[in-house]
């Protein structure tokens, strides 16, 4: 007993130890996972987010380096804070509370001190800045645009929100994802993948160099390039034209449907969203609530359409056969209506209308008559007024464009089932919705809208879905874009309107918008239309629309035009259209007279006028 | 001289082979837990191993020199010994450094000395040499009070240096009286010390004196009527509910409040989950973040030098009381087994050489030698493991430390020497 207790309990300790061991190590522990072990820093590497090209190859969006001044305050030793201050161009103020602010998060782990150096700043203190200790220098990637147009469909870059985290868990927080534009749509492409770095930590958590060498790091893949449907030439024009103005421009191609340029003004630099200015630019964009900057009016703006309308009318009245284009009206300068014998002002002059004189007059009367043999041909209003509502839709009106920009607006065509809610009690028909009839009443639109039905018009029955991508490094583009949506009317009645759009600048409302060695088709529109004001229904000075497309035989750009409260149609977003066009088929303009009146026309007292609280007049 | 030739190829190559794997290994360790560059150089001074890298020259030197003295030199000289460890640990009062709040340091142009290492040598050659001595029986108490003057003188005054865990390892010393036939009493009274400790703090006083009761009622009605004793039993009750009210007054009261935690962690006390979770951001980090480098090195580990915590640094004082959780992360539980292993082995050994011992003072001074290595690697490995209360005391042969390596050598190979010369005495 003596001689074996103590070699008893050696042996027993031993096998407690091993027991205990084969408990910590093997029975309790599931197997390594690095991405658990918080020895291990798990640091992402972001690769080069991809460059956007217009469609001539003209570089628009790059990559730029930016500086950041970080701080480990731990680190910090007692400096000359005058030079350190005249250095960084900082307040001593400056200083001494982002010191504070740092060392409160962490005195080890490195915080921002200064963000967003300029290249001149950084390549001066990146030799100075060792001899301060605790703060270096670091690099980031920035967005650098080398042009001042299209920031509405670049977009631009931010860090994402909570949001963004919640719905992928690719972004972790202070990542960078794409907001508004091709940056927020073609996000999945350009940011390409993040790699993972393993570096080790000690207790303190600082870094103390790479795990294993790095051999176990995951290489980022680069963001691939886009190159965007937009020509930067046009649409740069398109946003000086429209200086000054509120509303937008949609140019597309009508073959395939590419977005040759989306101007939505005003607009703003987008150098604006870089940097160090970005958060304070941006909040001055945002409350900008006259302008709206930052809203895409191009995609966004819902408006009655006014007269080009009356191209799907007329369509849709040929199509169910409910005129020919033979078939004629008087007008009498009014239209008169209903029971209770409403008025429907008509500016074409009156005389005697037919489809083509109707169009190129934009008579009022010939269109509210047409809608009512449309919609009361027979006794059954809801199935006929169905029908023309589907001829409306086919043109990819009254619902999203199904394009690949981030944001849209349905718009407004009513169906049956519309007004049935409207009027529950009420036999409704044709003269009960009349203002249909002429791009008016519960009819809403938006200018990419209007564009495509242009385009669809210039295709003479079909249309590609609009798109902004060209190809994505080389990539064909998804196949959505690529199949022609056909509309519900006969090939044969759009040359009777492409005839009497045809009218409208020869002889009618668009003939002093004329354009040498150019034939167009186009349409003006003068769309009323209302805000509240303290819950007031108010009417503002009326919107200047416009479509169009050229050249009339083999058509390359279908637009639209909107300049809001600008008036007439014609007079504004039709001379704009015309700058357009030449400018995109011939490249220069000689209808110079019309360029220097645009350019210089200034509606700001016009946007003033519902805030400035006073009673004002429109149109004038 | 040929015969003293000869012995020295007669030593116990197992010892010594487990020895220098032991050290290396412990270097290899301290290397990893504590480098900080890309380069290893042995020789740098500045860093740890460099420090440790010497050491274990100087121990070769110990070695070499320890081998040569003479057999009857450690005899008749470890009086002398014994109290100039006394001297040198009662010259700390005068001359010591403080360190970790213990004062038990001398330093001098930056080499530090700890002669409480060495007193352990001072003690096994003391307690050898008064057993071993034919006029001492170890059934007389008043060689019992010697023998514990011997054994307690040390351990008081270290603990008056505020280096409790170092004094603790004294106690070890018990295995060697109990082999050399004190009183089974002893035994008992320990027993009944260490559990009604644990009770006590486990419980309270109230529980120990009914369990006490309930079992001195049995012991009297299964005794013969004739060994009876109503005042042996009484005598056992009162003896164990004061050590309850000791200990308890101690736990409360004398204890200080991290020594407090560390038994309530160790018994399992706590249970707040929010308290525990603040402990182990305090006082329980060291032991929480070495069994998460145990337990993640896996059955095989993550490879030497590969170890993440490790050169995170995330265990404090990796390179010394914790060198074990190095072992455990980067060379897993076969590495980590096979260390236990490679201890118990040269326990067992020095054990069973000390058996065969035909002169009386090797085979105590062996089996103190066995007894003191057992107590640090019990103690550490236990308290690394998170299985004993936390005591920080050194790994021997691998933690990193220059008096511990040179005391642990010397303690080493005085017994390998004096095992080498037990041919000679036939």
């Amino acid at each position: 007993m003596r001689k074996s207790l103590f070699p008893i309990i050696v042996f027993v300790v031993g096998v407690i130890f091993i027991t205990r061991l084969f408990y910590l190590q093997i029975y309790s522990t599931e197997n390594y996972d690095i991405y658990e072990d918080n020895a291990i820093r798990k640091v992402f590497t972001y690769p080069k987010r991809g460059y956007i090209y217009d469609r001539n190859k003209v570089l628009l969006v790059s990559n730029q380096p930016s500086y950041d001044v970080m701080i480990i305050p731990r680190e910090v030793q007692e400096l000359d804070t005058i030079e350190f201050c005249s250095l960084l161009k900082i307040s001593k103020d400056y200083l001494i509370t982002k010191y504070k602010k740092t060392s409160k998060y962490s005195t080890r782990i490195p915080s921002v001190f200064l963000a967003h150096l300029s290249k001149e700043d950084y390549g001066y203190l990146s030799e100075k800045i060792r001899k301060y200790k605790g703060f270096y220098i670091q690099k980031r990637n920035l967005r650098e645009y080398n042009t001042t147009i299209g920031a509405n469909v670049l977009g631009y870059v931010a860090e994402v929100n909570r949001k963004n985290i919640l719905n992928d868990d690719y972004y972790l927080k202070g990542d960078i994802i794409g907001k508004q534009g091709v940056e927020m749509s073609y996000e999945k492409y350009l940011r390409g993948v993040k790699g993972i770095e393993f570096i080790q930590k000690d207790r303190f958590n600082r870094d103390i160099g790479k795990y294993k060498n790095g051999s176990l790091d995951i290489p980022s893949i680069p963001g691939k390039d886009l190159t965007i449907t937009i020509d930067s030439k046009l649409q740069e024009y398109g946003e000086l034209l429209m200086k000054n103005k509120r509303g937008a421009i949609v140019a597309l191609e009508p073959k395939s449907g590419e977005i040759l340029a989306l101007v939505s003004s005003p607009s703003y630099n987008p150098n604006l969203l870089v940097g160090r200015e970005r958060s304070k630019n941006y909040v001055e964009l945002y409350k900008d609530s006259i302008y709206k900057p930052l809203i895409d009016k191009g995609l966004l703006s819902m408006f009655p359409p006014g007269s080009p309308f009356k191209i799907l009318a007329g369509l849709t009245a040929l199509q169910e056969k409910s005129i020919t284009d033979k078939s004629t009206i008087y007008c009498k300068g009014y239209y008169i209506y209903g029971k209770e014998k409403r008025r429907m002002n008509c500016h074409c002059g009156g005389g005697y209308r037919n489809i083509y004189n109707a169009i190129s007059l934009s008579c009022n009367s010939y269109f509210a008559d047409i809608y009512r043999k449309t919609i009361d041909s027979d006794n059954n209003t809801k199935k006929s007024f169905n029908q023309w509502s589907n001829h409306i839709k086919s043109f990819g009106l009254g619902n999203y464009l199904n394009n690949d920009l981030p944001v849209g607006k349905k718009g407004v065509i009513p169906d049956s089932e519309y007004y049935d809610r409207w009027y529950p009690d009420f036999k409704w028909g044709a003269t009960t919705t009349l203002s249909n009839a002429i791009g008016q009443g519960e009819i809403l639109t938006t200018p990419i809208q209007l564009a495509n039905m242009t385009a669809a018009v210039a295709n003479k029955g079909y249309y590609l879905t609009s798109h902004i991508i060209k190809n994505i490094d080389g990539d064909s583009i998804d196949i959505r874009f690529r199949t022609p949506i056909k509309t519900t009317i006969d090939s044969m009645h759009f040359e009777t309107m492409d005839k009497a759009l045809f009218k409208v600048y020869k002889s009618g409302t668009g003939k002093l918008l004329q354009i040498p060695g150019i034939e167009v088709s186009g349409k003006s529109g003068t769309a009323e239309n209302f805000v509240k004001i303290n819950k007031v229904k108010t009417q503002l000075s009326d919107h200047s629309i416009f479509v169009a497309y050229a050249p009339r035989e083999n058509p390359k750009i279908a637009i639209s035009v909107l300049v809001e409260n600008a008036g007439y149609g014609s007079v504004w977003a039709g001379r704009i259209a015309s700058l357009m066009i030449e400018k995109y088929l011939k490249k220069e303009i000689s209808l110079k007279k019309i360029e220097k009146l645009v350019i210089n026309k200034n509606l700001k007292t016009e946007y003033l006028k519902p805030y400035l609280g006073k009673p004002f007049k429109i149109n004038e | 001289m040929l015969s003293e030739r000869k012995n020295f190829f007669k030593i116990d190559w197992i010892l010594v082979l487990v020895y220098f794997f032991l050290i290396c290994f412990g270097l290899a360790n301290i290397i990893s837990s504590s480098i900080s560059g890309e380069n290893i150089s042995l020789l740098d001074f500045n860093t740890l191993y460099g420090k440790q890298f010497v050491f274990i020259l100087i121990s070769f030197a110990i070695i070499i020199i320890s081998l040569t003295i003479e057999v009857k030199f450690y005899e008749r000289f470890s009086s002398v010994f014994y109290l100039v460890c006394i001297l040198f640990v009662l010259g700390l009062f005068l001359f010591g450094n403080r360190i970790n709040g213990a004062l038990s340091w001398y330093s001098f142009s930056g080499i530090t000395l700890q002669p409480s290492e060495f007193m352990k040598v001072g003690v096994a050659l003391a307690v050898a040499k008064y057993i071993s001595d034919f006029q001492t029986n170890l059934k007389k108490s008043q060689d019992q009070i010697k023998i514990f003057l011997i054994i307690f003188l040390p351990i008081l005054l270290i603990v008056l240096q505020n280096d409790t865990g170092t004094s603790i390892v004294f106690l070890s010393l018990f295995f060697v009286l109990y082999r050399e036939g004190i009183s089974q009493i002893y035994l008992f009274i320990a027993f009944v010390i260490l559990t009604v400790s644990i009770l006590t703090i486990k419980t309270s006083i109230s529980s120990v004196l009914f369990l006490s009761i309930i079992l001195l009622i049995l012991n009297y009605f299964y005794q013969t009527r004739k060994s009876r004793s109503l005042i042996k039993s009484a005598l056992i009750l009162i003896f164990s509910l004061s050590i309850s009210i000791i200990t308890n007054y101690t736990y409360n009261n004398i204890l200080k409040t991290h020594q407090k935690n560390y038994i309530s962690v160790w018994l399992n006390l706590e249970k707040d989950p929010i308290k525990i979770k603040q402990m182990k951001r305090t006082i329980l980090y060291n032991l929480n973040e070495s069994e998460k480098a145990i337990s993640s090195g896996g059955l095989s580990g993550k490879g030497y030098m590969e170890g993440t915590r490790t050169i995170g640094n995330f265990v404090p004082e990796q390179h010394s009381d914790y060198i074990f959780s190095s072992v455990g992360e980067e060379w897993g539980f076969l590495g980590s087994s096979f260390t236990i292993i490679l201890y118990i082995i040269l326990i067992i050994r020095i054990i069973s050489l000390s058996e065969m011992q035909k002169n009386h003072f090797s085979r105590i001074y062996g089996y103190s030698v066995a007894s003191i290595i057992f107590m640090h690697f019990m103690i550490n490995i236990g308290m690394v493991l998170g299985v004993t209360p936390t005591i920080g005391i050194p790994l021997p042969f691998l933690s990193y430390g220059g008096s511990s390596l040179l005391a642990f050598t010397l303690l080493l190979f005085i017994f390998i020497r004096l095992d080498a010369n037990r041919i000679n005495e036939w």
